[in-house]
């Protein structure tokens, strides 16, 4: 009996490859890396005020930028990129192989990890040189920070796969994605103080992840005594983590009944 | 011979429109079988639901002793042992076609080698090359060469010769034939008739949805036992004679004319000829 390579071996395989793939557009590669820079650049310059003890609008707003770099290098990127293989032929031609749907999303969750990885030194590396971010030096922030990029880019990446099936065309891809995530940034408080955002927007924005990513890094970078000033007079770790899972099952549920390999 | 393909009453309709209507075929292990039929026939319906892409609406389809519509692990087992070509691809191609080979050859349990594949499709030169700089041509023989790298005992290939010059199609049938002399059963679609002919062991002839007849090229349509037509010149006109025994006539014309025939002509039915005759059958 012949004896196929596992699904993780191949996943791995896949997630080099797509990384390859990844760093030879060579203009999505400084886009994704250097656009949340910007912003961090532009907000810092025009945002000069503080808003707690301690706690400046850039200090805040780099906690945004992270958790909305979950979302663009997962969610955004995949809900475009998939569809976009789907309608080249790419994963109709990687159905015909042996290799299993399984390997495939391994080597995207990889992709998003290894690219959310530099983004996140790159964005605070700027942030500590240019716009005087300080970085937290408690280990169990350290860990907080850790369990949420991991728990957040899955999530991220599920709910990306989950969402291509509903997009019908690679063309389109872009104008139906992007403005979902551009307003699910602004009324999860990425580039604005959460709670000086109108009460309904920030009941809608407590629906999604991206709010409890938001505010879960915001308990990594911000003072504690600054939990105070949150919606809820604290940072709701285990909310957060509750919340944030709950989606990464909903997302794994549609994405792995609802992935499509070909256009109907 | 053992049947590597078989296929009872397939049926496929998409609504109302019924795209495969109730065809039957077997394939035998070795052979290069050609659905051969105009653009819409369902040649590539037929080998999508061979190939596991697509579900049947009815009929019984053993592929490799599996049904491709069943779902499960078993298929991962199945896909390793097959090959397919299915029409074109526009990957973004930000990798070389070395890279690529290399990169399926690792989803095989028993894959070709790499260097074997890229130098068999003629592709050695093109090897470090970026996939987007390929020709379409040369992109249909990476295609090619993704469907045999896990040294698949059954191809499928749909027409897999679309936007090739003469030359890439001749050395694409050498291709052809020397995977089939190695052991590997082909199905193949295809609208050029020459390609039928010169790859197939045998032609199945598709229009509508249904099989029109099953045979070697060289006996599709009766085309064997098929009239010879004789014709020459004769006090200013040109005279014609339909006669399964075109030698005794010839004889006897030259006979009559007391050596050369004015304008001899001697011709059978074409392989065109009865397709085209088979195809426009159905239409009426």
């Amino acid at each position: 009996m012949n004896k196929v390579p596992s699904a993780l071996a191949l996943g791995i395989r896949r997630g080099g490859l797509e990384i390859r793939q990844f760093a030879r557009q060579r203009e999505s590669v400084v886009f994704t890396m250097l656009f949340p820079i910007i912003l961090l650049a532009i907000f810092g310059s025009v945002f000069k005020n503080t808003i707690g003890p301690n706690v400046t609008f850039s200090q805040y707003f780099v906690a945004g930028m992270i958790a909305s770099g979950l979302v663009n290098t997962g969610f955004q990127q995949l809900a475009i990129i998939i569809p976009m293989e789907r309608e080249f032929g790419t994963l109709k031609r990687l159905r015909g192989t042996p290799m299993p749907a399984s390997s495939y999303f391994i080597g995207k969750s990889i992709l998003v990890a290894v690219s959310m990885a530099i983004q996140v030194a790159l964005l605070l590396a700027a942030g500590v040189i240019f716009f005087g971010v300080h970085l937290p030096t408690a280990p169990s922030k350290w860990l907080t920070f850790t369990w949420l990029i991991i728990l957040g880019s899955a999530t991220s990446t599920v709910l990306g796969i989950a969402f291509s099936a509903i997009i019908k065309s690679g063309r389109g891809a872009s104008a139906v994605v992007s403005p979902v995530v551009i307003v699910l940034q602004f009324f999860s408080g990425v580039f604005f103080v959460f709670t000086s955002l109108p009460g309904w927007m920030q009941q809608v924005a407590a629906i999604f992840p991206l709010k409890w990513m938001t505010q879960g890094i915001r308990s990594v970078f911000l003072p504690d005594s600054f939990a105070t000033q949150e919606a809820a007079r604290s940072w709701e770790s285990g909310k957060t983590f509750a919340i944030i899972l709950a989606w990464l099952v909903i997302g794994l549920f549609f994405a792995i009944r609802k992935f499509k390999w070909e256009r109907e | 011979m053992k049947q590597v393909v078989e296929v009872h009453n397939l049926g496929k309709n998409y609504g109302s429109l019924q795209a495969v209507d109730g065809i039957s075929l077997a394939i035998e292990q070795g052979e290069i079988f050609s659905l051969l039929g105009p653009n819409g026939a369902g040649k590539t319906t037929v080998i999508e639901i061979l190939a596991g892409f697509r579900s049947r609406s009815s009929g019984d389809v053993r592929v490799l002793d599996f049904d491709p519509g069943s779902k499960g692990r078993e298929g991962r087992l199945w896909r390793d042992r097959l090959g397919t070509v299915l029409q074109s691809t526009q990957d973004a191609g930000d990798l070389t076609v070395a890279e690529t080979i290399d990169h399926f050859s690792g989803y095989y349990s028993n894959p070709r080698r790499p260097a074997d594949v890229i130098s068999a499709v003629g592709l050695d030169e093109k090897a470090k090359s970026l996939v987007r700089t390929l020709s379409g041509g040369q992109r249909r023989r990476l295609d090619v060469a993704l469907g045999i790298i896990g040294n698949p005992e059954l191809l499928f290939l749909d027409e897999p010769t679309t936007g090739f010059d003469p030359e890439a199609r001749r050395a694409f049938w050498d291709l052809i034939k020397s995977l089939r002399d190695s052991g590997t059963t082909i199905l193949l679609t295809t609208h050029y008739l020459d390609e039928a002919e010169a790859l197939a062991d045998r032609v199945a002839v598709i229009n509508h949805g249904k099989i029109i007849e099953v045979a070697t090229p060289a006996e599709l349509g009766g085309r064997a036992t098929s009239l010879a037509r004789v014709s020459w010149d004769e006090a200013g006109y040109t005279h014609e004679e339909e006669t399964s025994n075109p030698t005794a006539l010839v004889a006897k014309l030259s006979a009559q004319f007391n050596g050369e025939v004015p304008e001899l002509r001697v011709t059978r039915a074409s392989l065109e000829d009865i397709y085209l005759e088979m195809i426009g059958k159905i239409h009426e």
